[in-house]
């Protein structure tokens, strides 16, 4: 079997430290957000974006999932698009019901 | 052909297909909180101002923290310092138990104003303030179960490490244990915000 690019790959200390630095900032500027009401009713979709934003820099750096291959990114997608139907069409029927 | 051939890849796609299910699996509560914040958005935010903002944001930090020396011990195990990498392991665990610790006082301070489920206070509440505070301690207490059984696994990570069964060429135990605290801390990155932050 062919060798993965994440095999042989060892992330420097910088580079999560530098990772970890950006996950707290992101935490200081979703309160920041929150407790100035700076985005007024937009205030939840914020704080679920900022929330994203760091979810997906503990995916790509600390889980890996930069250094990975194409399946299992697939494989990751296809599971939050699973997970986004049942929401969105949930939804639906309650809006719509 | 060695027949003791290790397969890391196949063994990291296993842990990831256990993290798809808890995606799911957590996802169904989200999907219910999503679903009843909609229908009452106004309980809903009053609810979340009896929520300690302090002891969440210490808990966040404490987390995001335990989640950098979960990858600097992958990372100083496979360049063979396995005192290192235990260490940081051990200085995980302490972060998850002190996460714990602030869980548990902030569970007993809810408790001792009479707001847990199908307490007499709470049911004088309305369906919104019920509904809240029984997605807070259904949610938050099956994350603390994930953080506990983390700490449990990473227990005996520290083990195998000391031992070196666990070492420079056969670390996939170790990576699959440090996704898994990862995804832990996900969960979290969501929680925080849903519980604490929109009030």
């Amino acid at each position: 079997m062919q060798e993965s690019p994440s095999q042989n790959h060892v992330v420097a200390t910088g580079t999560y430290t530098i990772v970890w630095l950006a996950l707290l900032l992101l935490l200081a500027a979703t309160i920041a957000i929150a407790k100035l009401q700076l985005l007024a009713r937009f205030s939840v979709l914020g704080s679920l974006a900022i929330a994203s934003v760091k979810a997906g820099l503990v995916l790509a750096f600390f889980m890996h999932l930069k250094y990975e291959g194409r399946f299992l990114k697939g494989m990751l997608a296809l599971a939050l698009a699973a997970l986004t139907l049942l929401i969105g069409l949930t939804f639906v029927d309650v809006w719509y019901r | 052909m060695n027949s003791e051939r290790i397969d890391p890849q196949g063994k990291k796609m296993g842990m990831w297909f256990f993290l798809f299910t808890e995606i799911l699996f957590f996802g169904g509560m989200f999907l219910l909180y999503a679903i009843f914040r909609s229908l009452y958005s106004r309980e809903f935010h009053a609810a979340a101002a009896e929520e300690n903002l302090l002891l969440g944001t210490i808990n966040t930090v404490i987390l995001l923290t335990s989640s950098l020396t979960i990858a600097l011990s992958i990372s100083a195990l496979r360049r063979g310092e396995n005192l290192l990498s235990s260490r940081l392991q051990a200085a995980t665990i302490l972060m998850g138990l002190a996460f714990l610790v602030i869980k548990f006082f902030e569970w007993k301070a809810k408790i001792v104003l009479g707001i847990y489920p199908d307490s007499p206070v709470l049911l004088r509440l309305g369906k919104g303030e019920i509904l809240f505070f029984g997605l807070y301690y259904m949610m938050t207490g099956l994350h603390g179960l994930h953080v506990l059984v983390g700490c449990a696994v990473i227990a005996f990570m520290v083990f195998f490490t000391r031992r070196e069964t666990i070492n420079r060429g056969n670390y996939a135990r170790l990576e699959n244990t440090g996704l898994y605290w990862h995804f832990v801390d996900i969960v979290w990155i969501y929680l925080y915000p849903l519980f604490y932050l929109i009030t």
